[in-house]
Parts: structure tokens; C-alpha cells; sequence
């Protein structure tokens, strides 16, 4: 197995075979993997809100579902994937607290998803697998060489979806 | 519009947020205290910007299991505020505030009914007493939701108020507290005031 390459909040990375990209405790974000099976080039966004265009400060691109898709596309089209091959897996979108009050802020993961699975739609790029929404947070790893994304949870296990 | 420009506080305006965090903190901690009827020792405070990136690092590891409250502050200071004790720490106050022996090992995430309502009576306590002593000290009207509580991964708990203040910029200014650094009880205040709340908070204190 190669690297296991870190992706953070608000970020994307890109990969090639055999490296395997992670994030660690996705909540109400979303972590989108784009795999192209046949150059097996990876990528993985962690972004955390779903449109780029309803808010002001949008400078950093891979904080939102579209603008983040769009440039996940094109660094991994950079490294050799083909655009028409991609296809998705996406987690995360998890409402980490229920109470009632704060319910606009505490839906976000569930308008993340939505989102992510209409900029996908809006690409072209088929969506897998998914494992998004209910209340827990997930630690998302996905390997470059098989397409496989692993989910962890706390007190669930692993799943591979 | 918020005249504050987070990039560019001065050492003042730091030491006053640090202050605010002792304080709030401080009078926190004496409620638990009070509560579990031992001693709990406090750390300074720490205020930090931080890039949303490395928000978990403060903590610990972003896998870390913890249980995490979330309160949402209105009135005069709009925003949030979180405390998180590990699972050790949660076990160990529940066993002392329902006189139960603490036992060493009791590492497990299970807790019954009863344990997490003491937990999030805890929560409800410890807030209170943190906002009471902010608005005391700045005379400002602070109201504050029911808390709500959540066992899981910290970063993923930490998504919630990252996600809110990531309309905003893509950092986070939280006042931390660390209570029983060495004791049985591990935990930590943050505090998230909306970016105008600061000038309102930094303005009723003189600054």
C-alpha cells in the first residue's frame, strides 16, 4: 500500500495508485471521492457548505460543493484522469446534534448532500455509494488502487462502501 | 458591519478576550467544583485564530471520542459555545455527582439513562455559570438555548460551529479554557462569538 494522504477541513487532494486518501471526523460536512477506475487517479473534497454563491466571502473554493467539485475535477484531470470516466462516493452530511431552536444551523448536513449529489448530477458523474445523513460523525479512507471507501464510526464499525 | 478585523487584533484586545475566558471560565469551574465537591484546577486561557484545518489539533486528535454540548448564545452576543470532556472525564464526574466510587478503568462510551441526564444538567450548570459571569462583567444581555450533547469524534462535533463560521472566513477566534489539567476531570470551554458580538463585548468593556 502507498501514502495515506491527509485531507483537512475545507480542503481536496488528488492522488495516484496505490496512495489512499483520508479525512478524520467528517460531521455535517461531506467528503466526495472521485475515482477515474481506469488511471485509478483518486481525489477526495471535504467541503462545508453547499453552494458558493450565497455567500460573500467564497475565497477559499474547496469550503463548498460546487466550486470544490469543480476544481477536484480539474487537478485530477491534471494528473491523467479522464472527466467522463469519474465516478463518486460520497459520506458524511451527519447531524451531530438534535435539538430543536437551532434547527437551520444543525440541518446543514442534510442541504450538504443534496448538494453534493446535484453538482454531481450536473457533471455527469455517477454516484456509487453514498452513507450520508443520521447522527453520527465518520472517518472516511479511500484506496486509490481498489475504488474501496472505508467508513469508520465510533461504536459502529467499519463499512466499505 | 463588524469594524473588527480578526487578522488584526492588537495585544490588548487579546488580553481582554483571554480575561473574559478566565472569568467565564473560572466561575465554570467553581460551579463544578462546587458540584462534585472537589478541587478543579483551571489553565490560562488560550485565544486562537485558527485555520479551519488544523481546528482538531487544538483538542487533540480529530478521532478522539468525546462528549461535546453545544449552546446557542442570543441577545446582545450571538453565537456559540461548546465544552467537551473526554469519556474518561465524563465517567468520572457522573460517578461523583451521583456518589458512585470512581473507578479507574471506566473507559467505555456507554452511559445509562440517568448518567447522561447528569451530564447534560452539568452542562446546563457549568454554561450558566460561564454566561453569567460575561455578562456581569460586560453588562450585556446574553440568552442561551437548551444545550444539546452529542458523543462522538471531536472533529466531527467541531463541524457544527466550523460550518457556521465558515459563512464568514475560513477562521475560527475561539477563547479556550482547559480545566484539571492533571486532575480526573479533563475539559474544554469554547467560546464562539459571532463576529460582531466582539465588537460589542471588546466595546462594553472600554476597548
Amino acid at each position: 500500500m502507498g501514502n495515506m494522504i491527509k485531507v483537512g477541513m475545507g480542503d481536496l487532494k488528488a492522488c495516484k495508485c496505490p496512495d489512499a486518501l483520508t479525512t478524520l471526523g467528517l460531521g455535517s460536512c461531506i467528503g466526495v471521492a472521485l475515482y477515474d477506475p481506469v488511471t485509478k487517479v483518486s481525489g477526495l473534497l471535504h467541503f462545508m457548505l453547499p453552494d458558493s454563491t450565497q455567500i460573500r466571502n467564497n475565497s477559499n473554493r474547496a469550503k463548498f460543493a460546487d466550486t470544490g467539485i469543480e476544481d477536484l475535477i480539474t487537478l485530477m484531470v491534471s494528473m491523467g484522469a479522464n472527466k467522463n470516466r469519474l465516478v463518486a462516493k460520497i459520506a458524511g452530511g451527519a447531524k451531530m446534534f438534535a435539538t430543536s431552536g437551532m434547527s437551520e444551523i444543525l440541518c446543514v448536513g442534510d442541504r450538504n448532500a443534496e448538494a453534493a449529489k446535484k453538482e454531481l448530477a450536473a457533471r455527469n458523474i455517477r454516484i456509487l455509494a453514498q452513507d450520508t445523513g443520521l447522527d453520527y460523525g465518520r472517518t472516511v479512507e479511500f484506496y486509490s488502487e481498489t475504488g474501496d471507501y472505508k467508513i469508520k464510526a465510533v461504536g459502529k464499525g467499519v463499512k466499505v462502501i | 458591519m463588524s469594524t473588527i478585523n480578526l487578522d488584526e487584533l492588537n495585544d490588548m484586545q487579546y488580553d481582554v478576550l483571554k480575561e473574559i475566558g478566565n472569568i467565564g471560565a473560572g466561575n465554570a469551574t467553581t460551579a463544578l467544583a462546587q458540584m462534585v465537591n472537589m478541587k478543579v484546577d483551571m489553565s490560562v486561557p488560550k485565544v486562537e485564530l485558527v485555520p479551519f484545518s488544523q481546528l482538531a489539533d487544538f483538542i487533540g486528535s480529530e478521532e478522539e471520542q468525546v462528549v461535546g454540548m453545544l449552546l446557542q448564545m442570543s441577545g446582545d452576543v450571538d453565537g456559540m459555545m461548546m465544552f467537551f470532556f473526554n469519556m474518561r472525564s465524563a465517567h468520572n464526574l457522573v460517578d461523583m455527582l451521583m456518589g458512585r466510587p470512581i473507578t479507574d478503568d471506566n473507559d467505555s462510551d456507554e452511559f445509562g439513562e440517568m448518567d447522561m441526564s447528569a451530564l447534560s444538567e452539568i452542562g446546563n450548570i457549568i454554561s450558566g455559570a460561564y454566561l453569567v459571569a460575561l455578562s456581569k462583567l460586560t453588562n450585556l444581555t446574553i440568552e442561551t438555548s437548551v444545550p444539546s450533547m452529542s458523543i462522538d469524534m471531536v472533529g466531527a462535533l467541531l463541524s457544527v460551529p466550523a460550518i457556521e463560521f465558515g459563512k464568514l472566513g475560513d477562521k475560527l477566534l475561539f477563547i479556550q479554557s482547559q480545566l484539571g489539567e492533571n486532575g480526573c476531570i479533563n475539559g474544554y470551554f469554547l467560546m464562539i462569538p459571532e463576529l460582531e458580538s466582539y465588537d460589542k463585548i471588546l466595546g462594553a468593556l472600554g476597548l
